[in-house]
């Protein structure tokens, strides 16, 4: 070291000793940066924006704004009639678009007042439950992958490619699905699509636990998601929480055991409750639920009942193409209603189901028209991601994406 | 669990001069109060050992357009002991705000459910309910800019041609 120095000219040696090189900050706030993450990050799961207030890598104020995928569907649904909006469902959780079809048709029947067969119910819950395992899979792979695990997003994905393989065999559609019907579905489950969902079933709980394994043993993703980001139990309900976020808050609520609807008192299930409240308890969750589910699955196809899959009442529900070929009242039917609607009657109700990302609710105002008064979608992603900034404060940057992920936000349903 | 009729017993019990219309419509129980008990009935329906609407599930509003009193505010409740989920609605009219100009406005609720936040967030930006006390009341989905109001009746479904300026070149 010495005989380095002696190289150097003294006098700047000199001059480098003497000179101030302490860093004060007097006031800490000039330490402060504002950082935009978003609407265009890959980690934010779509076009969530967040303005963060940063103080060197730890946020210390968190402001979410949404509204880059507004569509204005409310608007839209009070426009058209009561048929045409399913398709619009499907583009808001755009990962589970069979759950929000059975959520709107089931709204819809619930205030025309009129019940799908039992056929057409039990084939309306198995494929809710199949899209909470598509959803929970992603939500999953995308987590991991946002805290460095890459592997396991292409796993997921595979076993939810073998679901959407079922939705084109079952409905011809892979992604936006549009299958169910007010007082029915569109198409009988065919013996080939059970074979496959069977199959399906029979193979998936060993992924799901090798899926697991290569997370669960990961010291370094367990450890990014242990403590980070708690919520008691009375904050997550003060702030609207539903679904797999609450349950691992410690609540055990869930609309399938709260407030049966379909043919779900008829099927047993447990609900997968942690108490933690933290990243790795929100994992944990999903994982189970999703096991659950393909309880559920297997035991809707020990129990789907033959019969019909369409309700037969002409004036609120459309009939088939045959008869509407074939038959004059099939076929006036068929007009009135394409052309002014089911016309329920005068009333408002509310429905909600357990959707993929907690509860999934419509609120309809009817005035006797064919097409809604007033539509209202209480998406669980909106109100989940409400509790972000509460979240996120006092954590650090590289945490925000995990807390994002762990939340499992999809913002064409945030944003409507 | 608590019933229908004990429930509205209560309610009469705690708001004495309050006129409440209490309907059921499809196994729904929907109640109707007039504004200026918002916050009060709100706080009683979550603090009251009996009932702990704890879950703020919706806050929304229906514009009647033509009606006197234009707007209805509804919120969805859900109280986890008793597994009920009640609807509460009223009717605001116009009035005089701070301002000097006429509007539509109630008070916020966010005191009672943070929950709150974001619906009545969005109310006012989808319908222009003012709601009185809001800690944050911006827009939630339009640009801060934007002039209208989107659910309203009155505002056409195409939109209105240069409402929202396209980003400068």
């Amino acid at each position: 070291m010495d005989s380095e120095l002696k190289e150097v000219h003294p006098k700047i040696i000199q001059a480098l000793l003497d000179a101030e090189t302490d860093i004060t900050v007097e006031d800490a706030l000039e330490n402060e940066m504002i950082l935009n993450m978003g609407p265009q990050h890959p980690a934010t799961h779509g076009v969530l924006r967040l303005v963060l207030r940063l103080d060197g890598e730890t946020v210390i104020a968190c402001v979410p704004e949404l509204g880059y995928l507004h569509r204005g569907y409310e608007k839209l649904a009070e426009n058209m009639s009561y048929y045409e909006f399913i398709p619009h469902t499907d583009r808001l959780d755009y990962i589970s678009p069979m759950a929000n079809n059975v959520a709107w048709v089931l709204a819809v029947e619930k205030l025309a007042g009129i019940e799908a067969p039992p056929r057409a119910q039990y084939i309306r819950m198995m494929v809710a439950e199949l899209a909470r395992i598509t959803s929970h899979l992603v939500a999953i792979g995308t987590f991991a992958m946002d805290v460095g695990a890459l592997t396991i997003l292409l796993w997921t994905f595979r076993e939810r490619e073998k679901i959407l393989d079922i939705w084109d065999m079952l409905c011809g559609a892979r992604f936006t699905n549009s299958y169910t019907r007010i007082g029915g579905v569109a198409n009988d489950v065919q013996p080939e699509v059970l074979a496959k969902v069977k199959w399906f079933l029979d193979q998936f709980n060993d992924n799901l636990t090798e899926c697991e394994k290569l997370l669960n043993t990961n010291r370094i993703f367990i450890e990014r998601l242990d403590g980070i980001g708690v919520i008691s139990k009375e904050d997550a309900i003060d702030f609207g929480f539903t679904g797999p976020n609450i349950r691992a808050c410690g609540v055990e609520f869930d609309l399938r055991r709260a407030q049966p609807y379909l043919k779900y008192q008829e099927i047993d299930f447990n609900i997968p409750v942690y108490s933690e409240g933290d990243c790795l308890a929100r994992y944990f969750v999903r994982a189970d639920e999703a096991r659950e589910s393909a309880k559920i699955v297997r035991q809707i196809l020990e129990k789907m009942p033959q019969g019909e899959i369409l309700l037969n009442q002409p004036k609120k529900v459309l009939p088939k193409k045959a008869e509407i070929y074939t038959k004059m009242e099939e076929l006036i039917n068929d007009f009135m209603i394409v052309n002014f609607g089911i016309n329920p009657p005068t009333g408002e109700i509310y429905h909600a189901i357990e959707g993929s990302k907690g509860e999934l609710g419509f609120y309809l105002v009817s005035k006797g028209e064919g097409h809604p008064w007033k539509c209202k979608i209480r998406s669980p992603s909106f109100c989940n991601l409400q509790a972000l900034p509460k979240l996120v404060v006092g954590h650090m940057i590289s945490d925000v994406v995990v807390i994002i992920g762990s939340l499992d936000p999809i913002m064409g349903e945030a944003d409507k | 669990m608590i019933s229908a009729d004990s429930l509205s017993q209560k309610l009469i019990n705690q708001f004495p001069e309050t006129n409440f219309d209490i309907s059921e419509y499809r196994g729904e129980i929907t109640i109707q109060f007039p504004k200026k008990i918002v916050i009060d009935l709100c706080k009683f329906l979550k603090y009251d050992s009996e009932l702990e609407f704890l879950l703020c599930e919706d806050i929304t509003a229906i514009d009647w357009a033509k009606r006197k009193e234009r707007f209805t505010v509804v919120y969805h409740l859900y109280s986890f002991k008793n597994n009920l989920r009640l609807r509460f609605k009223t009717n605001i009219d116009e009035s005089e705000q701070s301002g000097g100009k006429a509007g539509y406005s109630i008070d916020s609720v966010t005191s009672v459910w943070q929950a709150a936040n974001w619906q009545e967030r969005e109310t006012y930006d989808m319908y222009g309910i003012n709601f009185k006390g809001h800690p944050d009341l911006r827009r939630m989905y339009m640009p801060e800019d934007f002039e209208y109001y989107p659910l309203r009746k009155d505002f056409p479904l195409m939109g209105i041609p240069g409402s929202i300026p396209l980003p400068k070149k």
